[in-house]
């Protein structure tokens, strides 16, 4: 089967390897270029625990050809820390009790990073809507909300 | 913005608040990893040249395998091996056997039939997910489709197909006698024919799927030293473990098992189901082998809750005294019996609620359908029946005309009350629940009811064991071993010695005495006075025990 | 096994497709398939630039197939299709899937269709002169054809078009039901009524039976009592996870009422 090389940005950084036929960009970036920190929950789009950033907007990895990434910019919850220096989300989710299995913690972190990027001071609403399409089963959304929104208000300050 | 309130005016004298991290906000010793994405889930082990295996599963709820034949599969691209239940060390098992408890009765993958849509027949190892999927599709067996039942007291009828031949009625064996787990306490017969009342319902639940975000899966691949490791997403890592050690005919100390990183369970990541068929793949192809459920199969062939179905008859006086309950249940365990047995011991050793009743009798079934098999999930064996003793609990307080909070209070578990289960009732909190429930929801409570207290009340007549336990034979069952359980005595019946009391009680409403009935020793309602001494230490081992 | 062909035409994409071949859009639909190794033999997709194309200003506004929920919820000229957008799926599937997918979406998915058809939108072929009905398509589900862009008459004001999606799950969750009207007025007349229905047929569908009750009233409580008692009228919903046949019929005319009585107060 024909294997077509991908080369794209991942968290800032050039970064090349090569796709499988049909194959998923979630599975792409785990298996065959090394980042896993978005998780398969369904396969279907449902649970938003794939979700990435692709320039800048968050998208389903699952339910995206990993081919359509060549060129683009993606970027994952592995990426958001600088060095070792945590994101003011990750410093919120940490302080909150917002991740207990911690398995959609990444796909919420990003989902939560685009709001930020382009709202920095969210309203409570605006926090649940930009969550929507991720769902968490342990946590509860309560802590995750008030995460984002401490985030959103160190944001301000700074 | 916190949800949680203290109300530290209750057991002022007993509680002890100079602790160092109840009440306090603190940090998950695992939270870097989990908002760095770098917590290692099961999946998150790379292994070059990984296989992957998948599930031929029975598109009926129960038939016979005449033949399976997976040639078309093994020649199929990518595939490594195919295998079947010959393949299996050890094919028949039960999860609880590692506590000596029920028969073995399930097995990895059937060979003679199926007893549930999706049950498994082959798994096939591939090169490729898409591989093995492609592969799955041509496995082909030859069905004999049977006749399948999926309610339980249709089940339970003469007649009902045979879901699980170990078990031929369809029924659970209790303790190697009964075909029901029983709880007798007291005459409930009697006092139904004393009350002023009788409440009857009927209650169900549904099966419901613990949908973790994590599907399960196991990974395994050979290590040094004739050893396999094993990645697991198991809840329970030392049971998988031992399944996998039984199932696999093999000591545990070869099996390398990793886990603990659970991308959620809440009951469902026990079944230890991954583990042996990834380890299994992993010493027939000497290759690493990953075995996960996509979330089709975790909704369709992951065991759910199982569900419910309860009928309750209360005995109630006017004055609103439950003089009486009795429970039926059935168990909906699905083909196989998984965790169910266990939750009907769990939950029976829960009724009658937390109420202060002194005749109890129930009769709980762990019944075997064509659904898919039940398991844990999150207070399995007592939600089921809260749900159906809470929901009671209101028809009987209508029934009598009185306030469903106060219908509560009034019977609620007082310190020192004997519970059903033959145990003292100890640190009991409901009263006080009531009162800020009633508080919360604007409900005025008459006087008797504000001035209630969990240490008032209790102990003394309340706290003593009824003269007379009514008892039979009924869903007895000739002939069937099961295991050592039964053999150690372990969970047979509790014999408590009974203190000499006067003949079996007699009952009436308090208010308005029904004056047909002579009355010697009344059901007492709560007398003042059985307060609690010293603080509280708990032990995970031995409960709560006084200093 | 999938494989995926690219083209920089539509033209192109349109000539690749045949037997085996589906359009790949957003993926939001398709990949799912792909994933369960179900997917189609090939996909065929086009990186065409007007397929992303926006003339959102005149009296009919042309949106390309491939014009994605976000994009249309970043366009201040299409005001008046903000609340069918925002309404599909969760950010994530908005910022990926597309108007033409949505109209080919099978059911609990393609509430945008129902906004569209209602509003009387045309759908342009890959490939073809002239525009058909969207309502016409929905026949074509079963080998849906290449579509290029969607032309849509705008509503001459905010009060003749109005969307109602019922989810039991919020704010993201599939239909129970969608329902969409369009009432354009002459002389406080309604003159042309449109109501379209998501989850209560084969494929999003006209309602006649709303339709007829409307039809050269006034949009007043006794015309809306009308139009919800005949709500049901024609329609065949499907019996799924979320609600049976039965409820559908039995809450429509419950939700028909309180979208027109939105449009009432304006």
């Amino acid at each position: 089967m024909a294997k077509k090389p991908v080369t794209f940005t991942l968290n800032g950084r050039e970064s090349a390897a090569f796709a499988e036929e049909g194959q998923n960009l979630l599975d792409f970036l785990r298996r065959s270029v090394g980042d896993l920190s978005p998780k398969y929950g369904c396969g279907q789009g449902g649970c938003g625990g794939c979700t990435v950033l692709i320039d800048g907007e968050p998208h389903l990895s699952c339910l995206t050809l990993a081919e359509a990434a060549a060129g683009r910019k993606v970027e994952t919850a592995s990426g958001l820390a600088t060095g070792p220096v945590l994101h003011r989300l990750q410093e919120a989710f940490m302080e909150r009790f917002a991740a207990q299995c911690g398995f959609c913690t990444p796909g919420m972190l990003v989902s939560a990073k685009a709001l930020l990027d382009r709202n920095p001071r969210p309203t409570r609403e605006e926090v649940i809507e930009a969550l929507s399409g991720n769902l968490c089963r342990c946590t509860g959304y309560e802590p995750i909300i008030e995460a984002v929104l401490d985030a959103a208000g160190e944001r301000a300050r700074a | 913005m916190s949800m949680i309130e203290f109300r530290k005016e209750f057991f002022r004298d007993e509680r002890d608040d100079n602790l160092n991290e109840i009440g306090k906000p603190t940090r998950r010793q695992d939270i870097l990893g989990h908002v760095t994405g770098r917590s290692p889930f099961y999946d998150d082990h790379l292994f070059e040249g990984l296989l992957h295996i998948r599930c031929a599963r029975s598109p009926h709820h129960h038939a016979r395998i005449r033949r399976i034949d997976v040639s078309e599969a093994e020649r199929s691209e990518g595939v490594v091996r195919v295998l079947t239940g010959k393949d299996v060390p050890r094919n028949l098992n039960t999860l609880l056997s590692l506590l000596d408890f029920g028969l073995d009765d399930e097995p990895l993958l059937a060979e003679t039939k199926c007893a549930y849509k999706g049950e498994p027949v082959a798994a096939v190892i591939a090169t490729s997910e898409a591989a093995a999927r492609a592969a799955v599709k041509k496995v082909r067996v030859d069905w004999d489709v049977l006749p399948h039942v999926l309610d339980v007291e249709e089940a339970i009828r003469p007649g009902a197909p045979t879901v699980c031949e170990v078990y031929p009625g369809n029924k659970f064996v209790y303790h190697g006698k009964y075909d029901h787990q029983k709880l007798r306490y007291g005459d409930v017969e009697a006092a139904f024919r004393q009350a002023d009342h009788i409440v009857e319902g009927r209650y169900q639940m549904s099966p419901i799927e613990q949908a973790p975000m994590e599907t399960c899966g196991a990974i395994a691949a050979p290590e040094v030293n004739d050893r396999y490791v094993c990645y697991t997403g198991t809840q329970a890592l030392f049971f998988s473990l031992g399944t996998a050690a039984k199932v696999l005919s093999m000591p545990s100390s070869r099996l390398h098992f990793v886990g603990g990183t659970v991308g959620g369970g809440f009951g469902g990541k026990v079944d230890s189901i991954h583990e042996p068929i990834a380890i299994l793949g992993a010493m027939l192809t000497g290759k690493p082998c990953k075995f996960a459920w996509d979330r089709e199969e975790e909704m369709q062939v992951g065991a759910p809750r199982g569900a419910e179905r309860w009928y309750l008859k209360d005995g109630v006086m006017k004055d609103g005294r439950i003089i009486a309950r009795q429970f039926t249940g059935y168990f909906d365990s699905g083909a196989y019996t998984r965790l169910s047995s266990y939750a009907i011991i769990k939950g029976v050793g829960h009724l009658p609620g937390p109420y202060t009743i002194p005749n109890v009798s129930a009769n709980v079934y762990c019944v075997y359908t064509n659904r898919t098999p039940a398991t844990a999930m999150r207070g399995f064996g007592i939600t089921g029946v809260d749900f159906a003793i809470e929901a009671h609990m209101d028809k009987g307080a209508e029934a009598v005309g009185m306030n469903p909070i106060e219908f509560r209070i009034l019977n609620a578990y007082r310190d020192g009350d004997m519970k059903a289960h033959r145990r003292e009732a100890k640190n009991c909190a409901l009263v006080e629940c009531c009162q800020v429930v009633a508080e919360k929801a604007g409900v005025r409570l008459s006087g008797e009811a504000a001035a209630a207290a969990s240490t008032k009340g209790g102990g003394g007549e309340r706290g003593r064991l009824p003269a007379h336990t009514v008892t039979d034979q009924d869903g007895r069952v000739e002939g069937i071993d099961t295991g050592g359980y039964a053999r150690k005595g372990g969970g047979a019946s509790v014999s408590v010695p009974t203190p000499p009391r006067p003949a079996a009680p007699q009952y009436q409403s308090a208010p308005t005495p029904a004056p047909q009935q002579a009355a010697p020793t009344p059901a007492p309602p709560p007398a003042p006075d059985a307060a609690r001494k010293g603080a509280l230490r708990f032990s995970s081992l031995s409960g709560f025990r006084r200093r | 096994m999938t494989t995926v062909e690219t083209f920089p035409t539509l033209a192109e994409a349109a000539r690749a497709m045949g037997s085996g071949a589906a359009f790949f859009g957003g993926g939001t639909v398709l990949m799912r398939d792909v994933n369960a190794g179900e997917g189609p033999q090939r996909l065929v997709r086009s990186a065409d630039p007007a397929l992303k194309e926006v003339r959102a200003q005149g009296e009919t506004v042309r949106l390309g197939a491939g014009v994605t929920m976000a994009r249309i919820l970043a366009e201040r000229d299409l005001a008046f299709l903000h609340s069918v957008a925002r309404q599909i799926g969760g950010p994530q599937v908005r910022n990926m899937g597309t108007l033409g997918g949505n109209l080919f979406a099978p059911h609990p998915y393609g509430d945008f269709a129902v906004a569209l058809i209602a509003l009387g939108a045309r759908a342009v072929l890959a490939g073809q002169g002239g525009a058909r009905p969207v309502e016409e398509l929905m026949r074509e589900r079963a080998r849906p054809p290449l579509v290029a862009a969607v032309e849509i008459p705008r509503p001459r004001s905010g009060r003749e078009f109005s969307f109602l999606k019922v989810s039991r799950v919020k704010p993201k969750g599939v239909s129970v039901l969608s329902v969409a009207a369009f009432l354009p007025a002459e002389g406080g007349r309604i003159r042309g009524a449109r109501v379209a229905w998501g989850a209560m047929g084969p494929a999003p569908m006209r309602g006649q039976g709303a339709e007829r009750a409307l039809e050269g009233g006034a949009l007043d409580a006794a015309t809306i009592a009308r139009a919800a008692a005949q709500a049901a009228e024609g329609l065949d919903p499907p019996t799924d996870a979320l609600a049976s046949a039965w409820y559908r019929k039995e809450v429509a005319g419950v939700h028909l009422r309180r979208l027109l009585e939105r449009m009432e107060r304006g």
